[in-house]
């Protein structure tokens, strides 16, 4: 009778995935799409005697995160498009500062206010770096609630790993949706790290990003753009669904990757052989598993819920050295398994 | 050459050499000359040192001139981004029981930018230390309006002098400070004569043992010289603050309830792991399994029937308060509870609000792909008849509909598509509640399993998993328990194949 599983939605898996890394304090503020993240936050951080503060702001929620996280606490806030804009100053301090944390972007539609259905129109600004200055973040891209719960256990650790902040970026699909989750085993947590303000460590520990010298950030900088060449090395992540013979590569990420997969078993039906590409991070991008395929590929399309963002970073990847094609839709509507099918076989 | 006996050195909350400040200056301070921050972080410093706090001590450099004051206070330092102190400095609070933060910020960085932040630590009467210094300026920027800069007081950007209904006028924080109930002690001080920074100096020490003693937040107002950005020499700014800012700025202890106020006990996080897997992990259900199975329990034993093997795309629909959702959530449990994959997705955004409801339930052993049931359906459930309708063009050739016959008319259906009806609202009412519409709906769905497909091992399995998953669903509301099972077990008594066609795959 009992069962492995449980059925949550991908926000609250990402609240359990966090819990069971270790989170210690989750400070956010409430918004559609992400809403079930604080509020199943609200309920779970202080019963496993985790801090939890909702914040006046998102703009309260990430320098409440800063605080925490430079206290050597594991920490995350959440929020959607426009919450996440208003972040962007103290993510590119917390970046340069080489602060880790964790911040989970459920996408809704933009832009402006927008409206509350799935677009995926946020790319630009988390993956390529959003706020000012020349800083990058590692990017989750989970596609099932699964993942949502997996990616925010792994998040911390890459975010400690490269000290820095590290995204999840998904849409209000993949948020609200409910399906069934395996948890992970906790963690066994070790010492906050010796380069936190934590009583007992050096107090010569400080953390600032003023470089008044341009030979000090020019150093600084470097050694930022050190750890994300890095991670471009050690941390591509893609999922090659039916790519060993194909000939039209898909790529799509989140709520799109799920559609396209239906999408590729029709197309295969129909005696086209296509195949996905479903990058699991979107930075570092997954460079070497679109580069592999180019061989066999006559073609590349990208689905996306936007304009087109990410199919510049597949453009790149590969050089141009296929047609990429543009799938899209904005506005809050998905692109349906009929439309993506006939979509492909008109550019195949 | 003279020589010099050192009567006081300098305190020893500051670093004996200032080494993060660039080379070669790293005896002195960053400060102008006649500055009131060297006065204030030399008191500081002392505390630090006098009450032996500088290992758990973060001082917080804001934006302003004070923006390196990492360089001299010998403990924990952050600068933050402009505004955003008390927000950092609550992070950072919460973190560790004995630590002592103190937010040093400026009249733009908190009375400008940063008040929201401010204003709201203010209200939550977190454990800090806040030294505001009030300078009437922006000086680090070269002299422009700050919130604080008085009525006709020129300044770059008002060159005309400060105009009450164009600009605004001076901010008194310290007074909307003392307004809430929440912090301990407010006093406003001035560094215009050594008595006054004496009294500084001993209202900065007692808002720091405040922290130290966890009473909530301190908080001290300092007015303060800034020469320079003021034009003025050594007596005229003091002279201005005696006699200009404290009119506006009155000096004086605002409020002050430490001796009676009980330490603030927030948590601090604690990590423990069989905490955690209690709280989160599925509960073992054993007991429950052997009642049904007895000694042939087995992961493997249920689900023998081929149906399973395949991935069930289900389409559930209904009106607004209709309980379409839970329906669905019941059967997306039912999955769940036999290590099905199982997607739930109810109509999503503004559509929801139209008075339908619907739900988008898939359940498979394997991986899956699209959560979205908007064509080849496998079942319709249907609770009107306009959800019926909409749905039956995306219901497969072969597919099943169960449908509430109470308020449905059953349209022509092709040959392989099979439907079984309940009365699902009429006999609700004779049970007493339209509420148990969905249960009686589920003995149909329960009816049409048994006729169709299943073992019957897994006939007996099937109404164990709805009684599970009602007993999940419901669990806090355990009175409404037992009538839905009866309702159950009434739906599918009462449930009726409506049609003669060929069985469906």
């Amino acid at each position: 009778m009992s069962s492995k599983s449980l059925l949550l939605c991908g926000n609250e898996a990402l609240v359990y995935g966090a819990l069971l890394a270790g989170c210690d304090a989750y400070f956010g503020y409430p918004i559609t799409p992400a809403g079930e993240i604080i509020e199943c936050a609200a309920k779970k951080f202080p019963e496993l005697g985790r801090v939890f503060i909702q914040a006046e702001s998102e703009i309260g929620s990430i320098n409440m995160v800063m605080g925490a996280a430079a206290a050597g606490q594991r920490a995350m806030t959440a929020s959607s498009g426009l919450g996440i804009s208003l972040m962007q100053e103290s993510v590119s301090y917390l970046a340069g500062m080489e602060i880790p944390c964790v911040i989970a972007d459920i996408t809704r539609s933009g832009p402006g206010i927008g409206n509350i259905s799935v677009e995926q129109s946020d790319y630009f600004q988390i993956v390529k770096g959003g706020g000012h200055g020349g800083y990058r973040c590692p990017v989750f891209a989970p596609a099932s609630a699964q993942e949502m719960c997996d990616m925010a256990f792994r998040a911390f650790d890459m975010a400690e790993k490269y000290r820095t902040p590290v995204y999840i970026l998904t849409d209000g699909m993949i948020g609200q949706m409910m399906e069934s989750v395996t948890l992970p085993e906790p963690i066994e947590k070790s010492a906050p790290a010796p380069y936190s303000l934590t009583p007992g460590n050096a107090r010569t520990n400080h953390f600032t990003s003023i470089y008044l010298e341009a030979e000090e950030l020019e150093k600084k900088n470097e050694a930022l753009l050190a750890k994300y060449r890095e991670m471009e090395a050690n941390d591509q992540d893609a999922e090659l669904w039916k790519t060993d013979d194909a000939e039209i590569v898909l790529v799509a990420y989140g709520i799109m990757s799920r559609l396209a997969k239906n999408a590729v078993d029709e197309l295969r039906e129909r005696g086209i052989k296509a195949g996905l590409v479903r990058p699991k991070l979107l930075f570092p991008f997954p460079k070497n598993a679109l580069n592999a395929l180019v061989d066999r590929a006559k073609k590349f399309v990208c689905i996306e819920l936007s304009g087109g963002q990410m199919i510049e970073d597949v453009k790149l990847a590969i050089e141009c050295r296929r047609p990429v094609e543009l799938i899209h839709r904005v506005g809050g509507k998905l692109i349906s398994v009929d439309e993506l099918v006939a979509g492909v076989k008109a550019v195949a | 050459m003279k020589t010099f006996r050192v009567l006081k050195d300098r305190p020893a909350g500051f670093f004996p050499e200032f080494e993060k400040r660039p080379a070669p200056l790293r005896r002195n301070m960053h400060y102008c000359p006649g500055c009131g921050h060297g006065v204030l972080h030399k008191i500081v410093a002392e505390a630090l040192a006098d009450f032996d706090i500088k290992d758990r001590t973060t001082f917080i450099s804001p934006v302003g001139c004070a923006v390196f004051g990492y360089y001299y206070m010998d403990c924990f330092g952050i600068s933050t981004p402009h505004g955003r102190a008390p927000a950092v400095a609550t992070g950072l609070s919460r973190a560790h029981r004995d630590s002592v933060v103190i937010s040093y910020q400026g009249d733009g960085d908190l009375a400008a930018i940063g008040f929201n932040e401010f204003i709201h630590t203010v209200n939550r009467g977190e454990n800090l230390c806040y030294i505001f210094v009030n300078n009437a300026i922006y000086g680090m920027t070269g002299g422009q309006m700050a919130p604080t800069t008085l009525v006709g007081q020129k300044t770059s950007t008002t060159p005309n002098g400060r105009c009450a209904t164009e600009d605004g006028i001076p901010f008194r924080v310290a007074e909307i400070v003392a307004s809430q109930p929440n912090p301990v002690y407010v006093e406003r001080v001035a560094l215009s004569s050594p008595k006054e920074i004496m009294k500084a100096r001993a209202a900065i020490r007692k808002a720091i043992k405040n922290t130290m003693e966890r009473k909530g937040l301190s908080f001290v107002e300092v007015l303060s010289p800034c020469p320079i950005g003021l034009k003025k020499d050594a007596a005229g700014i003091s002279k201005f603050i005696d006699e200009e800012m404290t009119k506006i700025f009155p000096l004086g202890k605002l409020k002050d309830v430490a001796a009676e106020r009980v330490p603030a006990e927030h948590p601090v996080p604690v990590y423990d792991c069989e905490k955690v897997r209690a709280a989160l992990f599925p509960q073992e259900n054993r007991a429950e399994k052997e009642e049904f199975f007895g000694e042939k329990l087995r992961e493997d034993i249920y689900n023998e029937s081929e149906i399973f093997e395949k991935e069930r795309r289900i389409k559930v629909a209904g009106a607004g308060g209709q309980g379409v959702l839970s329906l669905a959530y019941i059967i997306a449990h039912m999955a769940r509870l036999r290590n099905f994959n199982v997607t739930y997705l109810p109509t999503y955004g503004p559509e929801m609000r139209g008075g339908t409801a619907d739900c988008s339930v898939v359940a498979s052993r394997r991986e899956i792909a699209s959560p979205i049931v908007d064509s080849n359906a496998n079942m319709l459930i249907a609770l009107n008849q306009p959800s019926l309708d909409k749905y039956l063009p995306q219901l497969k050739p072969t597919g099943i509909i169960v449908y509430d016959s109470s308020s449905i008319t059953l349209p022509e259906i092709s040959e392989r598509q099979v439907a079984y009806g309940v009365p699902a609202a009429q006999l609700a009412v004779g049970l007493g509640s339209t509420r148990y519409g969905n249960s009686l709906i589920l003995g149909a769905l329960a009816k049409m399993m048994e006729e169709l497909f299943l073992t019957p091992e897994d006939t007996k399995d099937f109404s164990a998993v709805v009684e599970a998953a009602l007993r999940e669903c419901f669990a806090d509301k355990p009175k409404i328990i037992a009538p839905n099972l009866e309702a159950f077990r009434l739906g599918k008594e009462k449930a009726f194949r409506a049609n003669t066609g060929k069985n469906p795959e």
